[in-house]
């Protein structure tokens, strides 16, 4: 009788199928890169936020200022740093909001089936039909622009979205054996919900999250840009290139920076998600 | 039912969706500019208006009514073309945006007949010659395009067009537009903008789907046979694949919802768009909702369009 020996170590990260190809390696970089910066910004700032620290304004760039200055010789590369806090974080808020509520009535519609799912799919349906920046638009000139409210506001339009999504990868695995199995052991819903389904449709989720990440971002920065966004004197990115819109014919690095900076971090999500292993990215199927 | 009805009674469906969807996102565009804010009347008048004057405002332009009653003559005027008379200064809701809407449409309707035939010649191109240099490069920019926001394809086209090469003027609209040459140039950034944020989306999704039916096997029989690259995805692919096209062409043309409040903000073009972002800073309440219903509407009527076209270009249905 001949034994094979028992393997050295288990199958290591790649060969399970979760290695990233380097352009996603590159997207992750980038994304942690601003995710620090957003954390650690007030201690990286080399001048403070709102103080005008230059005479001339829309300085070039210069060893003193990284970035240039702004319309009013503020330190840009300052401003940027801080503005990641604003950027990332509202979008990170909204988009978890979005998703978390998103996900879950998805997969309640998925689970409970009947009147509830029609009804509640009908009527995000129709919310589907409004354009995004447009009601981004309605709900600011009729409440305000504050923080929180941008979150809502944000992850009210991304919701049906997310629902529609959830639902249809866990109508999917609500046919399958072992939820029948569970449903004939007399679970509840909440049981079938965390246990049975969502573990089964994460992966594809979370690369759905990431998208739609990059939509709040621009939608973040189109109403910031339209002056709508978070208000002064705090910026996040696309309020810095509303403020200094009047540099665009001098070419002054104010502007430019601040589009590079969305640019870098839509894009890099962008290429992460795309280049997800696809056992996180198809698992359900 | 007889099998050749069903395209029909799904369209007629889908009209119905549409329609039960509209008078929801009138509600919702209603409730939410009319029911959150303050008293209007009290707005209107100023802090030092006098209780008594408040109330007469209030009784004269109907506030005392119950708001459900309140939104079904609002809804009814829109029906009828009666938008209701501006806060800010006191001029029908429909002379203020009459030509705004002309102007606007004149915007859109220049961006889509430039940049459709360019878009579908470029996605069918890179489809045609899938994993070639000009198939990667329309990939990378049709991506960076896409994952930028709106305005700062407006700031790029500034720099590179204005600022660097200085062939158009910055952020001008020439009002006085006395020859074609000054108009080509007053509309020339606007519509190079708006055309680069539709266009992505529709080389996406053109390429896509031509490449989608590419992968049939009687395509793959046409390869065989010995037709030439071409043949294969102008004559054999491309019939079948004019629906999703079409579904995709009138999809991407709903982005130009989104991307004319930006450019028009941007340039300054004296649209609907533009009217509503000055109507907000001014809580203009009756412009800002006529505007959103315009938005809402024709954004709307384009992605169903998009559906009854994907319904009625599949043959599947009609033979089922």
């Amino acid at each position: 009788m001949t034994r094979k020996p028992p393997p050295s170590r288990l199958p290591g990260f790649r060969a399970a199928g979760y290695s990233f190809n380097w352009v996603g390696r590159v997207g992750l970089a980038v994304i942690v890169f601003w995710a620090l910066i957003a954390i650690f910004a007030p201690w990286l700032t080399p001048y403070p936020v709102g103080e005008i620290v230059d005479w001339d304004y829309f300085g070039p760039v210069s060893q003193k200022f990284w970035m240039g200055t702004d319309y009013l010789g503020r330190d840009i590369f300052s401003r940027i740093l801080m503005g990641a806090r604003y950027t990332v974080g509202i979008a990170l808020a909204a988009v978890t909001l979005a998703c978390t509520a998103g996900v879950i009535l998805g997969m309640i519609a998925a689970v409970l089936e009947g009147w509830f799912d029609t009804l509640l799919s009908r009527l995000l349906d129709a919310f589907n039909g409004i354009p995004s920046l447009l009601f981004g638009l309605v709900v600011v000139a009729a409440v305000g622009s504050s923080i929180p409210i941008l979150v809502l506001t944000l992850a009210a339009i991304y919701m049906p979205g997310a629902y529609r999504f959830a639902r249809a990868l866990a109508v999917n695995v609500n046919t399958m054996d072992f939820v029948t199995v569970a449903r004939a052991r007399g679970e509840g819903t909440p049981y079938l919900i965390l246990r049975e389904i969502f573990p089964n449709i994460l992966g594809p989720v979370l690369a759905d999250l990431g998208l739609r990440f990059v939509f709040i971002v621009l939608v973040l920065s189109g109403l910031s840009f339209l002056g709508l966004g978070v208000q002064p004197p705090n910026a996040d990115w696309g309020a810095l290139v509303r403020e200094n819109i009047e540099g665009l014919s001098l070419g002054a690095p104010a502007v430019v920076f601040p589009s590079i900076a969305i640019a870098t971090l839509t894009i890099s999500v962008n290429m992460f998600i795309d280049n997800l292993p696809t056992k996180i990215r198809d698992r359900s199927e | 039912m007889p099998a050749s009805f069903t395209p029909y009674v799904l369209v007629l469906q889908r009209l119905g969706i549409a329609l039960i969807t509209l008078v929801i996102v009138s509600f919702a565009v209603f409730f939410a500019t009319a029911l959150l804010p303050g008293d209007v009347a009290q707005i209107l008048l100023g802090q030092a208006a006098t209780p008594e004057a408040v109330a007469g405002l209030r009784e004269a332009m109907g506030l005392n009514e119950p708001a459900f009653l309140r939104f079904l003559h609002w809804l009814g005027g829109l029906v009828s073309g009666d938008l209701g008379t501006s806060y800010v200064n006191n001029m029908p809701v429909t002379e203020l945006i009459g030509d705004r809407l002309s102007n606007s449409l004149k915007l859109a309707g220049v961006t889509t007949v430039i940049s459709v035939p360019i878009a579908l010649s470029l996605g069918i191109g890179a489809a045609m010659w899938r994993g070639s240099v000009f198939d990667r490069l329309v990939s990378i920019l049709t991506i960076s395009v896409i994952s930028v926001p709106e305005f700062m394809v407006a700031t790029l086209a500034v720099l590179i067009f204005a600022v660097w090469l200085g062939w158009l003027p910055a952020l001008s609209y020439g009002a006085d537009v006395s020859s074609w040459g000054t108009m080509l140039r007053a509309y020339a950034m606007p519509v190079i903008t708006l055309g680069f944020v539709v266009s992505a989306q529709m080389i996406r999704m053109t390429r896509a789907a031509v490449i989608e039916t590419i992968n049939t096997p009687y395509v793959e029989m046409a390869l065989l046979k010995g037709a030439s690259r071409r043949r294969m995805v102008l004559v054999h692919a491309l019939p079948n694949a004019l629906g999703p096209i079409a579904n995709a062409v009138a999809l991407s043309l709903s982005y130009l919802v989104g991307g004319v409040i930006i450019v028009e903000t941007i340039f300054n073009y004296p649209g609907v768009a533009k009217l509503m972002v000055d109507a907000v800073a001014t809580r203009d309440l009756p412009l800002i909702q006529s505007c959103a219903m315009i938005f809402c509407v024709s954004y709307l009527s384009l992605i169903t369009l998009a559906d009854l076209i994907a319904i009625l270009a599949n043959p599947r249905l009609r033979h089922r």
